[in-house]
């Protein structure tokens, strides 16, 4: 057993490459993400199957044309997957060989796909190559025919689009247009002026082809669209031109039939162009951030914006908003840290521009966004825009403390904000705001946490770069006709010797505060603000300063620039310990004594895991993942966890969350991936119903009339029964072969199924108990202890940890225990 | 997707008096009428009955003044010497008066020669009242002594001498027919009961007692003396509820407001404090012009009458009600065309369609909305809202800064438009709130039609005053520094603590100086 370190939370990875959409139905939505395909719900938004397989990252989806219900993937890892989404298992897996950068699967190429890899040999030059795939027995196939179609093409799935039948391939690289003819293998070239006259800039920056006319739509850097028309003539060709967008087209997408085209961009305006003559135009302003990618649905009635934050907008077809997918919010930048909301456990940190996510970590969803700043936050490039930066709870959670800051360097328009939880309305509301509460910049916010006693008030410090730190208390209006009962104002201004103060912290008991000024730590009485102590570890300023707790609250922990990790006693004012680390982060668990400090050295980050009592850490892992790690934090398990293995008692009552600077939410766990994975999100609904449709409300009437007739003419009664009768020839038809015992044992089951049995009562007896136990398959784990280690099958390919037990998958035992039933069902018949 | 958020206007919390609802009330006073008599007032009391007419006794004469009247419509004069203290009965039919001679006169309201005199106090008396069985009469004297008087045959029921110093101030009880108070100069305050031979309690004041008032449920009293008011639980045997020191001279009348929630109190100091019967705070207050005697307030607090040493009699009127009638000029759609089928509730068969609630938008926020940054600055530049609401105008002009064009907005006027943005810039640049956004305004607007200056003799004046505004500040800011420091030095040479003080003073006083750079 083992602790993984640097695994990706699920569904909180934050997608790094722009994920592709594409919907297959209109029910569901597939989106490339990270190393894994998702599927959707789209009317319900939920995670229906996470379909892992590829070892790096997957850059590009596609429908199979000739089978709907199938999907291919690429990867970097250079092979394509071909999927059955339905049920998340993986049909096929051609490898390739060398990285693939994007994958096209036009309906006129009957065998091959078309992906993009790098050329070899040259650096940054890459080419569209038609991959035939084999069509070979086995589930691993290689697939090493290549056929380079067009050579220097651009590396992204937007710079490549097939025209209408797959007659045509259009590739565009910076002021480059290229179309190839397939049928008479004729290559057009058209390029554009690189002259940037009037602020216009004519890179390219994707391509779409139109479904039915040969008519190409270009999207280019500084906001215009161009459609190219007549291209088959090398001279005559016209292109005509829509201008609305300011800044960079990021994407465009016609719809099915071709009347409509939707453009979007970083104004996070989604814009509808319905005849190129008129420029008649529609707007869905204000989707909340930067348009990344468009996809419009197989039958047109819904569209999809995938936008830079990680987040997926289902639009309808008349341009309204219909729903969105969202996960963990990625910003720009995390400034505020990650923090944990003591009333909900969620993380809190920068979400929206000017909000705050509340992000659940059980559920992967966004629990709610708080708006902050409250102004309209305008899409453009070199804005001074304001941000939050700096957050803090009080202990209970019932205060929130944000503050915001403009970009400007010189003058920021600092606010302080105190926001009080109503119970009545179930959010934060705003009690006090404090405009310029620090004259320069705020690098430190903490409350006093005063669990115990309610009379003591609440205590805010802040600390600035202009070399003072101010105390903040909680005033009672005593005035019983006061709008407000309650309201915070300054209460103590402090500093030393005019240094930067950088860092705050209140000791457990909340008798002593710690204030950080450049290389100095001063300690000062939290009633009567007096300065009791200094500690001083030159050189370097100090990064990170924490009290120990519980039984360790008479030490302070320290972080230097200068790489010292040092520990002082407050008793005795000494030093009692240092270490030569470069830590980064440092972190305290709310629970326990551990202090997390995360280290980084030499392209790689270490985790050392230490009580202030020891010099000696508890737990070390080095190189815990290639990036610099930011942010961390400890949350609160629900209830503390069973942990076998003393190295790892430190997780037992939270559980320790990173940050990289990739924005990448990881987390230390001792169980692997796929157990931590819910239930819910393995069980595909397949049973759902079709769309009702004037077609097929026409063809179930059909259909419902057909089957009477069949029972008014007594024929095949029998099989009808049995099919409805027997769920466990229906579950062996469903389950994937793959996963099925031996041939020999279902034999059995099937002919029982066959066999008509003299009381119709008992089989559906069975019938009902089969299902019963199929629905909860969770709560007799245990007991299948005992058929595990009867079946020693291997099915691990995951790496299994904790206690080693084998265990079977679901519909393995689902499958056993439908073995039992009906055999004693059976021979009781007899 | 989120909808359009308006701009954000910084309010900013006003400086000095507070609003609340009594300083609305309390100031809802016409001018005051100003009345001389003959001598120092020293009495003012109101007939409990309408119209309200009130007794004012100054110098050796009690005149009746009405409502609105400003001669006397009655006078008494039979005196030989000072009358003090003239009192109306319950019903308002009878007046009693104490005098300097010892004599008590108890006059008809419609007659003129006094219907009884009650002759026993041997020096001045300057407390006369009734019990409120109407029938008694009670009186204190610069004797030491408080007599009770029997009104229908004019005798002297009893004669307690208690106090040992003249008896100035007294009340009787609303609710006990046989309970009076008296204050004396001996710094006591006595409660006695008719039917004892003695008082029944004594409280200490502490100073000369100048006034006392019972409250109307009996259960609380006011003493006022030297510079303090004082509140007494007499339920809890004359226990201290409250003491207050508002004054700084001594305190010489009291009273309270129709509804019992307010206290008036008048002082030598020329003030009228009034405070909440709650919360015993000062919730408003009144100056005058000299020090003030005697005090009084009509039933529902119509005219505030106050008598002071110089003789003038001082009467505010409140002012009539002036809302109701332009409501009912202006007639609006009744209450039921806004609730019309709000209450409707759904039935289960019933399709809702919901309407989306339409959001009113200012027209400046509309502009914005549209990125149509020139308009927006035109908008709020026009002159109500220019000129009543500059924090609007700066809440726009700091919005397009953010947005980055404010450059383009304020650039292309016309020399009308740019007197109009000067004369704005020019006088809000000095306070504090806006000098930030508006000292950026000015740099650009500087810049933008620096080649143009010399061409309009208006704009040109402008940016002199603009100069001289900036000018002016940086001269005041200095001094405030200035005087600072020196204060800094006092500080440090009383203060035994070290340099923290210091720091906190420094922050809390220190305003920004405004950035040299720019100069018209």
């Amino acid at each position: 057993a083992g602790v993984r370190g640097g695994l990706r939370v699920p569904g909180g990875a934050r997608a790094p490459s722009p994920a592709v959409t594409t919907f297959p139905l209109c029910r569901y939505l597939l989106c490339a993400s990270g190393d894994f395909v998702k599927v959707y719900s789209v009317s319900t938004e939920e995670t229906l199957r996470l379909m892992g397989g590829h070892a790096d990252l997957v850059t590009g989806i596609q429908l199979n044309p000739h089978n709907h219900m199938q999907l291919y993937s690429c990867s970097l890892d250079g092979s394509i997957k071909l999927w059955d989404f339905m049920d998340g298992i993986p049909i096929k897996t051609f490898t390739v060989g060398s990285r693939l950068l994007a994958l096209y699967t036009p309906a006129s190429a009957e065998d091959s796909v078309f992906v993009v890899i790098p050329k070899k040999g040259e650096r940054d030059t890459f080419q569209l190559v038609s991959v035939k795939l084999t069509k070979g027995a086995g589930q691993d196939l290689e697939a090493r025919e290549l056929s380079v179609v067009l050579d220097g093409v651009g590396a992204s799935m937007k710079h490549i689009a097939f025209g209408r039948e797959g007659a045509y391939v259009v590739s565009v690289k910076e002021v480059n247009l290229q179309v190839y003819f397939f049928k008479r293998k004729q290559l057009n070239r058209f390029s554009l002026s690189t002259m940037k006259t009037k602020g216009g800039d004519n890179h390219f920056s994707c391509v779409v082809c139109h479904p039915t006319e040969d008519c190409i739509a270009t999207g280019h850097a500084d906001g215009k669209i161009r459609l190219w028309r007549n291209f088959h003539h090398r001279k005559e060709y016209t292109y005509s031109t829509l201008h609305w967008h300011h800044d960079i087209v990021m994407d465009l997408a016609f719809s099915v039939e071709g009347t409509r085209l939707l453009s979007g961009g970083v104004e996070s305006v989604l814009v509808q162009w319905h005849n190129e003559s008129s420029c008649q135009k529609d707007f869905l302003p204000r989707l909340g951030s930067p348009i990344e990618s468009i996809s419009v649905s197989s039958d047109g009635a819904l569209c999809c914006t995938l936008h830079t934050d990680n987040r997926i907008t289902i639009i309808n077809s008349n341009l309204r908003f219909s729903r969105s997918i969202q996960g963990l919010i990625k910003s720009r930048d995390v400034k505020t840290g990650l923090v944990v909301d003591p009333r909900t456990k969620a993380l809190v940190l920068n979400g929206e521009p000017g909000h705050l996510q509340f992000y659940c970590l059980q559920s992967d969803q966004q629990l709610f966004s708080l708006d902050i700043v409250q102004r309209q936050y305008i899409h453009q490039a070199g804005l001074k825009q304001s941000d939050l930066v700096k957050v803090a709870f009080s202990a209970r959670g019932t205060w929130l403390a944000t503050v915001e800051e403009s970009e400007e360097v010189t003058d920021p328009e600092l606010q302080l904000k105190l926001w009080f939880y109503s119970e009545e309305t179930q959010s934060f509301e705003l009690n006090t705001r404090i405009n310029t509460p620090h004259d320069n910049h705020i690098t430190d916010m903490c409350f006093r946490d005063m669990d115990e006693v309610e009379d003591d008030p609440l205590i805010l410090v802040t600390t600035g770069r202009d070399c003072v730190f101010k105390v903040w208390v909680m005033v009672e209006d005593t005035d019983p006709e006061a709008h407000q009962s309650v309201s915070w104002s300054c209460d103590f201004v402090g500093s030393y010797h005019n240094y930067q103060a950088t860092n705050c912290c209140f000791s457990e008991d909340g008798s002593l505060l710690a204030v950080s000024f450049e290389e100095t730590v001063t300690l000062w009485d939290s009633v009567t603000w007096d300065l009791k102590c200094t500690f001083c570890h030159p050189p370097g300023n100090i990064r990170n300063i924490c009290f120990g707790r519980l039984t360790c609250s008479k030490y302070l922990i320290g972080a230097t620039d200068y790489g010292f990790l040092c520990c002082w006693n407050l008793l005795t004012c000494a030093l009692e310990w240092s270490a030569h680390l470069n830590i980064v982060v440092l972190q305290p668990d709310p629970l326990s004594e551990h202090i997390a400090a995360v280290s980084w050295l030499s392209k790689e980050s270490s985790l050392f895991v230490f009580k202030p009592n020891e010099p000696r850490p508890v737990y070390v892992q080095r190189n815990l993942c290639k990036e610099k790690i930011l942010l961390a934090a400890f949350v609160p398990r629900d209830e503390p966890e069973t942990i076998s293995s003393e190295k790892y008692l430190w997780l037992r009552r939270s559980q320790l969350f990173f940050l990289t600077d990739t924005q990448e939410l990881m987390t230390l766990s001792t169980k692997s991936l796929e157990e931590r994975l819910t239930p819910s999100s393995k069980q595909l609904a397949v049973e759902e119903s079709p769309l009702v449709t004037p077609f097929s409300l026409l063809l179930g009437k059909h259909r419902h009339q057909q089957s009477k007739e069949d029972t008014d003419l007594g024929k095949l009664v029998v099989h009808n029964k049995h099919e409805q009768a027997s769920p466990a020839v229906k579950e062996l038809l469903h389950t994937p072969a793959h996963v099925l015992p031996s041939a020999s044992f279902l034999c059995t089951i099937f002919i029982n199924s066959l066999l008509i049995s003299k009381e119709n009562k008992s089989a559906e007896e069975v019938a009902d108990e089969v299902e019963m136990e199929s629905e909860k398959p969770e709560d007799d784990s245990e007991e299948e202890g005992d058929v595990a280690e009867m079946e020693q099958e291997d099915t691990s390919h995951m790496e299994l940890l904790g206690e080693v037990t084998c265990k079977l998958s679901k519909s393995q035992e689902k499958e056993l225990r439908k073995i039992r039933k009906t055999d004693y069902s059976w021979i009781s018949a007899f | 997707m989120a909808a359009y958020k308006p701009v954000v206007v910084q309010a900013c919390p006003k400086l000095g008096e507070k609003i609340t609802q009594d300083t609305l009330y309390w100031r809802g006073y016409k001018t005051p009428v100003q009345i001389k008599e003959f001598g120092a007032v020293n009495k003012i009391d109101f007939s409990p009955v309408p119209p309200y007419n009130y007794a004012v006794t100054a110098s050796s004469r009690i005149h009746i003044y009405g409502r609105y009247s400003q001669e006397p419509i009655k006078t008494f004069s039979r005196f030989r010497d000072a009358a003090y203290g003239a009192t109306y009965r319950d019903d308002g039919r009878l007046l009693v008066a104490g005098s300097e001679d010892g004599n008590i006169r108890l006059f008809d309201i419609s007659g003129r020669a006094p219907l009884r005199q009650f002759e026993g106090h041997t020096k001045p008396v300057h407390l006369v009242g009734f019990l409120s069985d109407k029938y008694r009469i009670f009186s204190g004297g610069d004797d030491y002594s408080a007599n009770l008087w029997d009104i229908p045959s004019a005798t002297e029921i009893i004669s307690y001498s208690e106090h040992a110093d003249y008896v100035r101030c007294g009340c009787a009880s609303k609710l006990n027919a046989d309970v009076f108070i008296t204050g004396s100069y001996d710094h006591t305050v006595k409660l006695f009961d008719a039917r004892t031979k003695s008082s029944v309690m004594t409280i200490e004041h502490g100073h000369p007692v100048e006034s006392v008032l019972l409250f109307p449920s009996g259960g609380l009293l006011v003493s006022a003396g030297g510079r303090y008011v004082k509140v007494w639980d007499v339920l809890k045997g004359g226990q201290l509820l409250v003491s207050l020191k508002n004054h700084h001279k001594t305190v010489t009348c009291l009273c309270l407001n129709s509804s019992g929630q307010r206290l008036l109190s008048g002082s030598l100091d020329r003030h009228v404090k009034i405070y909440s019967t709650t919360s015993y705070k000062v919730v408003h207050s009144f100056n005058y012009a000299t020090s003030i005697l005697s005090l009084a307030l009509s039933p529902e607090d119509e005219t505030i009458v106050v008598g002071m040493t110089n003789g003038v009699l001082n009467v505010k009127h409140r002012k009539p009600e002036e809302g109701n009638e332009k409501s009912q000029k202006k007639r609006q759609p009744a209450y039921r065309t806004y609730v019309k089928g709000r209450t409707y509730m759904p039935k289960q068969e019933d399709f809702c369609v919901s309407k989306p609630v339409k959001r009113v938008l200012r027209k400046y926020d509309k502009l914005l909305r549209s990125f149509q940054s020139s308009k927006a600055l035109d908008a709020v530049l026009e002159p109500p809202i220019m000129v009543h609401t500059p924090e609007v105008t700066v809440a726009v002009m700091q919005e397009l800064h953010r947005r980055g064009t404010l450059r383009s907005a304020l650039a292309g006027r016309d020399e009308k438009q740019v007197n109009l943005l000067l004369t704005f810039v020019a006088r809000r640049v000095i306070e504090p709130r806006f000098t930030p956004v508006l000292v950026t305004v000015a740099d650009m607007i500087t810049d933008i039609y620096q080649p143009v200056v010399g061409q309009s003799a208006i704009v040109d004046k402008q940016f002199l005053k603009l100069r001289e505004a900036i000018g002016k500040e940086i001269d005041y800011q200095e001094e405030l520094l200035e005087v600072l420091g020196m204060m800094d030095t006092l500080f440090a040479t009383f203060t035994k603590k070290r340099d923290t003080y210091l720091e906190e003073n420094k922050s809390n006083d220190l305003t920004e100086i405004i950035e040299t750079d720019m100069n018209g």
